[in-house]
Formats: C-alpha cells, structure tokens, sequence
C-alpha cells in the first residue's frame, strides 16, 4: 500500500517553515544533513512574519552593561521561576551570536549612532535590548532565513499539511501528510522529525493568531508519546485591537508602549501605576515625571509601569473594563500621538500607523487607539531537553513555539525571535548530528493505512456522520473563551473540559464534502480535531494548578503559591485519556542560583 | 464563465449595522451585500453570487470566510496573518489586485456586486488560489547576498533607510499579477517582473552586498521589457515606488554596463548606479 504513496526519504524532516524551523532546517544542512522542510502555508508566509518588536539579545550595543547574566535573570523573573533554567541560560547566551549571524546572513537591522545594531527597551528586559528593524522584525527575519535556505538548496515542500508521525519501536521514523493543493497523501521517511509548527491560539476567538495556528504539534507530540509542559499558561497579549469587530484581536505591537505609548482608562487615568506588583515596585518609575524622563533617555530613569510584563498588563487592562472604566468599545486607550511627534511614530512604528489608518480608520500620530487582550502565544508546550530539543521521544525534536520550558509562566517580549533562532539552530545542529551514519528508518504499513483511512473519513457519507467543522471551531472558540479564559476558576474549567470531552465526541463525525483539492473544510477536519485535544491539556493543566501565576490566573486561588513555586505540570496520553503528572522544574546549577538570589536581594535593597 | 448560480432574495435592511456576530441567523436582519466570487479550477469555472451580512468594519476577506463557514466549506482562498503583513490574500476585486484583508466592504457601492477573481496571471488552483510556484523559481536565479569576507557590517541608519523601502515587500505578487508584461504578453520566460527587481534592489542597496547583479538584470531578469507604466507600483500595498525607485536605476545600470561606454566609465568612477 505503501508504494502508491509520494514518498521521500531525508535525513532530518523539520515540520514548520517559521523562525525555528527554517533556523532547525539551515543549521541541520550545515552538519551535512539532507533536509526536507514542509510548510502548511507558502514558504515566507509563516506567522514569523508578523512579529513586530525585535528579537532579545543581550549585544549590549545601546546599554553596554547588559550581559547575559542580566538577560538570563530578567528571563526568569518574568517567566516566575518556572523557566528550565538551562534553557533560559542557553538562550541569553546565545542569542547574542544568532542575531550577528542573521546579520551575516543578510538582515538589515536598524543601527546606533556608531553604526551598530540599534537595541529598544521592551516589557520586562532591563536594559535596552530588542534588535529591530522598524516595528518589521519578524518580516526581515523571515525573508533572511528564507533566502539562506533557498541559497543553501533545502528542500521546501510548500501547503503540505502535515497530520501523523510515523513511528518504528518507540522512535520517530517519518510523517505523512497530504498536499493541499490536490490533496494527494504525501509520506516521508526520515531518522530525525523537528516539530517547529508553531502554536495554539486559534483556540481562542479574540486571538493575534494566523490561520496555521492549530495545535498540530503539539497534538501529534501526545498522539505520539512525548510530553507537554506548563499548558495552564497561554499568553494574552495586553494589546489586540478591540474595534472594528472584523479586526478583533490583530496585535498592536509593544513596541508601541516601548516607544513611550501610554494606557489610560476612560477617566483619562494613567491607571498602570495602581497595578505594580511588588515583586516590580523597586524596579519601575515611581511617577509620571519619572516615566517621562525615562522616555526622554534618562539613563537614572526607571521605565514606565506600561513596559509591566504581559500577565500584569493584561490583568490591569481587564480590571479597568470591569470595574467600569473601560474605553468605548471595552478596552483601554493606548496614547502614543501625545508622547512623541508625528515623525517619530511613523519612523519608528510604520506598520501600526498603516494598520490602523487602513482598518478602522483611526491615524495613531493624532488619536489614541483602543486596545485589549488577545490570546497570543503558548509558553507551555513539549519537553525537550534543554541541550538537543530532543523529545523524550527518540528522533523527534521540538523548537520555536511548540516546545516547552525556556519561558515559565511568562513570556517576555522579544523572547520568541530569540527563542526561535536559538533553539531552531541548536535542534537542527543536533537532529544533523544525530542522523549522521543513520539509516532511513522502515515504515509500518499499518500505521500508514490508519492514516489514509483517516484522510478519507470526513468524505464518509454515513448520515452519523454530520459535524460541521465551522461549526466545531466556532464552539471550540467559545468554550475556551468562556471557560478557559484568562480569568479562571474550578467550576469554569470543570465545566470547560466536559464540554471539550463532547466536542471530542463529536469531532468522530465531523464531516467534508467535495473533492480534496485545496479544501478549506477537510483541512479544517484535522485541524479542529488537534485544537480540541490540545484545549484539553490546556484546561486539565490550568485546573490542577491552584494558583495564579504569570499567565495563569485563578478567580479562586488569586496569589502565587509557594508549593506550587517548582512544579510544572505534565501532560501526556494513557490509553487514549489526558494523564496529568506533578514534576519539579530542574534546579538551576550553584551559579545560576547564587545570581538568582544575588538578584532578588539587589531588588529587596532597592525597595 | 459568469452564470450567477445563487441568489438569494433578501432586501437589504434599511436599519445599519447590527452589533451582533454575523451568522446565517442574522443575515436577513443585518445589512448584506453581494459578492460574486470565481468557483473553478484553471479549465472551468464562474462567478458565484453570495449574499453576506455586513458588519461594521468588515473587509473582503470576512466576507469570504463568513461564505466558507456559512455556505461553502470548499471556497480555496488563500490568507495568514488577515492585517496585511504577510501577503498572502492576494485576489482582484473588481478586476484591481488587491489584498482582500485589507479592503473593507464600506470602500464599495452596497448596492453593486463585489466581484473577487484569483490573480489572472497565473494558472488556477481553484478557486481564489493560484499557482504562484513560478514566482519561487525567478527567486532562484538572483545571486543572494554576497558580503565580502572581511565586511565589519558597520553601518548607519541613513544606509538602512536606503534599502528599506525595498525589504518592505511582503512578496504579495500584486505586482506580477497586474504587470502587463507577464500578464497579457505571457512574457514569464523572458522578464523576472517587479517583485524580483525589487529583492534584487534590496540587495544592491546592502550596506555590505558586492555582488554585480547586472547580468542577472539584462539577461535573467529582462529588465528591459519593463515600458515604464508604473501599473505595479500603483497596486503596491506596501508602497513600494517599484517602477521609479527599483526598476528605473537598474534599467539605467544596465544601459550603462552594456549600450554606453562613456556613463560606464562615469558610473565605474563614481560607483554609483
């Protein structure tokens, strides 16, 4: 059965055409590997391409006294101690070195006064920190690592949707998919798979998410044996666009408040100075006259409480909704036309002031736009080790967005471009490795029966079989929005997983109709059936976690738990049901532990 | 190829925008319009007409997706990040290539038929998806970037700026699409098009690139077919000045290494285009 299928053998098999991927895809090339790359959309279109900030690098280019220690630390505070701590070390310091070589490799990135790479401040980092280009990062990141895979001759196998991995014994031995195109199954074989497909967050209705986002790695990692860490945190962005209704949730980059931007509520109060934690309070302006130095370039200056990291900013936003003080359309005014001249915004933020005037008519250099949460980015995700990325799965590796440990409870902005250059390129360079000598791994047929029997399925025309996929995303949506939001609690998220375990009943019988080529509906099939699973991790992580925490806030447990202070949640498959363990997070080594402590004395003196 | 196969008869209500979510339910209450979009492969197809109930805000790509969520799971359009970054919802409407995420429903007369037909200059997938894969081959054929092996990449803000305009492209294909070079003289084995003559500007204008793309430009490229008419450069959604700032110099660059030795001589001694 097996011969009838396209089939290619590669040495490395990286899934995803996004920062990590085509990162994991060059470094594994450059160990001599043959590379295969599969992309669910066209090559340059992944959701990369929409990152807007900058990429996270201590280069110490605008503040010389950044170091790795620091970007390290920060990285840790913001992710509350649940960081892997050897990732979070490996990432600041190797990020340094992945953005010079994105710069050999062709990036154009904006420049000091010495006519060195330009570093902006960003939520949570201490120092100026952010490489940028404009509030277009992400698009020149991608179309670099584009062009240098192209230039290296790597394989590229563009709108193929990957849905199964194959496995020989315990290890991975390949995937299949089909081409969206004509819907043809397509099969690779292949010793070393790199899972870098990205995230969840078409889950959530409100989300800055793209269409590719729907949990196909994270779903075919537990369908498969690996491990999710740390899914009780999803990250809501603090400022998605709340108005038109059609623009929802499109993000509006914090660059914004980077730049000087600033949230008022309907009272026309500066309200994030009510909001400092004190875990914050030494290290943030104590008042606007501060704030504004600080915007200014005083280097004595602390940054304005809008620069809070994510988790807190969010919180805020929602509470002045609640509490009555919310913009017109329900969310607060984000203010950067009073802070700085028109110039200034449109040399530093292009792409918003393009947004905004072309898709709610609204000019950012004259009039405060209005912004709220939306659902933006997964921290948790599978286990890899900190070293490799390798799962506990033999052979299959994980890195970008998919993969687990290296943000915690909390992303920092900037922290995903880094992330992605850093451990794609550490995944590719071990996955090349790995494979070197290795012997294309034999396929089981039975295993590519079930998968062609399950490309069929949604044609079946069983009147049983009569779930709408629109339909199915659509409640999805609305059962993660309502009970598995970002305001929690135990009856919620109760409540949340029955309604998700009959969805998976349901999505059995979800139905396609016509031909398979480039078919929204049938795609859509698949893709429902992996959001719904991974919902699942999701609500079955944020219940047993009693406590809020980063991103994760519970109404019933509203404070951090010490108890809970080294445990991560761990999600795996038992006979087909969603199986939770308790861990401990990995101690970070002696002198990890001597910073940390070192760190947070600093910060108690400074209070 | 254009039989309207639907129609529904539903009045537009005369009462503006409904708050409530769009969906089959609310169409008879909400303002609709109409679109007619293509449904077909390369060989067969026509314009199909569909009612939408419109909200307040809505651009062309809503449209589309409340049609595959309420009547046709099967209409193929392509689309990302739905705020115009990415470039991939590249269709025409009313015949001008446009980004269906960011044309609103407001920009258009209720009262006339939307038309959305795939980019004309490829071949058809199906539907609103072409086949843009001989874009990804031109790509090929451009020396990428070729710094020297000592570059110190030490440079200023006014050298970005002078390629920037160029890596603002988000590789929509507008530009191919509405090029009459490529699309109504089929010229695709002899001219790269605009797309490729900007990536090759935003190369010539890095700080550190020393690669001689002139060759590419005369031979591969061809970019002496281009007849100055400016069409891509009005369909740019990133505002590229394609024909003036791209295509022009490296037209002139071309005229320079080949037809005139005198403004070679010139051009060599002053190292600019």
């Amino acid at each position: 059965m097996t011969q009838d299928i396209e089939t290619h053998e590669t040495d490395v098999l990286v899934i995803g055409a996004g920062g990590a991927g085509l990162s994991a895809a060059i470094s594994a090339a450059e160990q001599g590997a043959d590379v295969a790359v599969v992309c669910k959309s066209l090559l340059g279109k992944a959701h990369t391409v929409m990152a807007e900030g900058g990429i996270a690098a201590s280069l110490g280019n605008v503040e010389p006294a950044d170091d790795w220690q620091a970007h390290f630390l920060d990285t840790m505070k913001g992710g509350w101690g649940l960081n892997d701590p050897t990732m979070a070390e490996i990432h600041a310091k190797e990020s340094p070195e992945r953005v010079r070589t994105l710069q050999e490799w062709g990036a154009i990135f904006d420049r000091t006064e010495d006519g060195d790479i330009h570093q902006r401040p960003f939520g949570g980092h201490r120092h100026d920190r952010l490489a940028h280009v404009g509030d277009r990062t992400g698009l020149e990141l991608i179309r670099t690592l584009q062009d240098k895979a192209v230039a290296e001759g790597i394989d590229v196998y563009q709108e193929c949707y990957v849905t199964n991995l194959l496995q020989t014994d315990d290890a991975v031995a390949g995937a299949c998919g089909f081409w969206r195109q004509d819907g043809a199954p397509i099969l690779f074989r292949a010793p070393a798979v790199i899972l870098a497909s990205g995230g969840l967050g078409k889950m959530y209705r409100i989300s800055s998410n793209s269409w590719e986002y729907t949990a196909d790695g994270h779903a075919m990692a537990l369908r498969n044996g690996a491990e999710l860490i740390d899914m009780a945190f999803v990250q809501f962005h603090p400022t998605g666009m709340v108005w038109p209704k059609s623009v929802q949730g499109t993000l509006v980059t914090e660059g914004v408040r980077g730049e000087g931007g600033i949230l008022l509520n309907a009272d026309g109060e500066r309200f994030m100075f009510d909001y400092v934690p004190t875990e914050y309070e030494g290290s943030v302006a104590a008042d606007e006259a501060e704030a504004d130095r600080w915007v200014a370039g005083d280097e004595d200056a602390r940054p304005p409480p809008e620069l809070l990291t994510r988790d807190v900013v969010a919180r805020a936003i929602l509470n002045e909704v609640a509490e009555g003080r919310g913009s017109e359309h329900g969310g607060a005014y984000l203010d950067i036309a009073n802070q700085r001249s028109a110039d200034y915004i449109m040399q530093k933020l292009p792409a918003m002031v393009h947004q905004f005037r072309e898709l709610a008519e609204i000019d950012i250099t004259e009039e405060p736009m209005q912004v709220a949460p939306t659902c933006h980015y997964m921290m948790g995700g599978i286990r890899v080790d900190p070293e490799t990325q390798e799962t506990s799965v033999p052979g299959l590796y994980a890195s970008g967005e998919v993969a687990g440990g290296l943000h915690g409870a909390n992303r920092l902005g900037g922290n995903s471009l880094s992330d992605l250059l850093v451990f794609g390129n550490r995944a590719g360079v071990a996955a090349g490795e790995a494979v070197t000598g290795a012997e294309t791994p034999q396929v089981d047929d039975s295993q590519v029966e079930r998968y062609l029997a399950g490309l069929e399925a949604p044609f079946d025309t069983d009147p049983d079989r009569g779930v709408d996929p629109f339909d199915l995303h659509a409640e999805l949506q609305a059962v993660m929005e309502e009970y598995v939001g970002i305001m929690r609690d135990e009856d919620r998220l109760s409540t949340g997983i029955e309604r998700l375990e009959s969805l998976q009943d349901r999505v059995e019988n979800v139905r396609a109709t016509g031909a398979r080529t480039y078919n929204p509906g049938w795609e859509k099939c698949f893709a429902v059936e992996n959001m719904i699973l991974a919902g699942l991790a999701v609500a079955h992580a944020a219940r047993a976690r009693e406590e809020s925490r980063g991103a994760h806030s519970r109404v019933d447990f509203p404070d951090p738990d010490e108890d809970w202070g080294n445990i991560e949640l761990t999600v795996s498959m038992r006979d087909g049901e969603i199986h939770l363990d308790r861990d401990a997070v990995p101690e970070p080594r002696d002198e990890l532990q001597e910073m940390l402590a070192a760190d947070a004395g600093l910060e108690a003196e400074a209070e | 190829m254009s039989t309207e196969t639907t129609q529904t008869t539903d009045e537009p209500a005369a009462t503006g925008v409904e708050e409530s979510q769009a969906t089959a339910e609310d169409a008879v209450s909400a303002t609709t319009m109409t679109l007619e979009i293509y449904r077909g492969d390369d060989d067969v197809g026509e314009l199909v007409e569909y009612d939408v109930p419109v909200e307040e805000g809505m651009v062309v790509l809503d449209a589309i997706h409340w049609i595959q969520a309420n009547e046709e799971p099967e209409l193929a359009v392509r689309w990302n990040c739905k705020s115009g970054r990415c470039g991939s919802c590249s269709v025409e409407i009313d015949g001008m290539p446009s980004l269906a995420c960011m044309k609103r429903l407001s920009e258009y007369d209720p009262e006339t038929p939307i038309t959305v037909t795939p980019m004309a200059t490829f071949p058809v997938v199906k539907d609103l998806v072409p086949d843009v894969s001989w874009n990804y081959e031109v790509n090929e054929t451009i020396e990428p970037f070729s710094p020297a092996e000592d570059a110190d990449f030490e440079f200023y803000q006014e050298d970005v700026e002078r390629a920037r305009e160029f890596r603002k492209c988000i590789e929509c294909f507008l530009c191919q699409d509405v090029c009459h070079v490529l699309r109504e003289h089929d010229k695709k084995e002899s001219y790269a098009g605009p797309r490729y003559l900007v990536r090759s500007a935003g190369l010539h204008f890095h700080p550190e690139d020393t690669a001689d793309r002139t060759e590419w430009m005369k031979d591969d490229a061809g970019v002496g077919f281009c007849n100055i008419t400016r069409c891509c450069s009005d369909v740019c959604p990133e505002d590229i000045e394609i024909t003036d700032n791209a295509i022009i110099p490296q037209k002139e660059r071309v005229v320079d290494e080949y037809y005139d030795p005198l403004r070679r001589l010139r051009s060599w001694l002053s190292g600019l285009w």
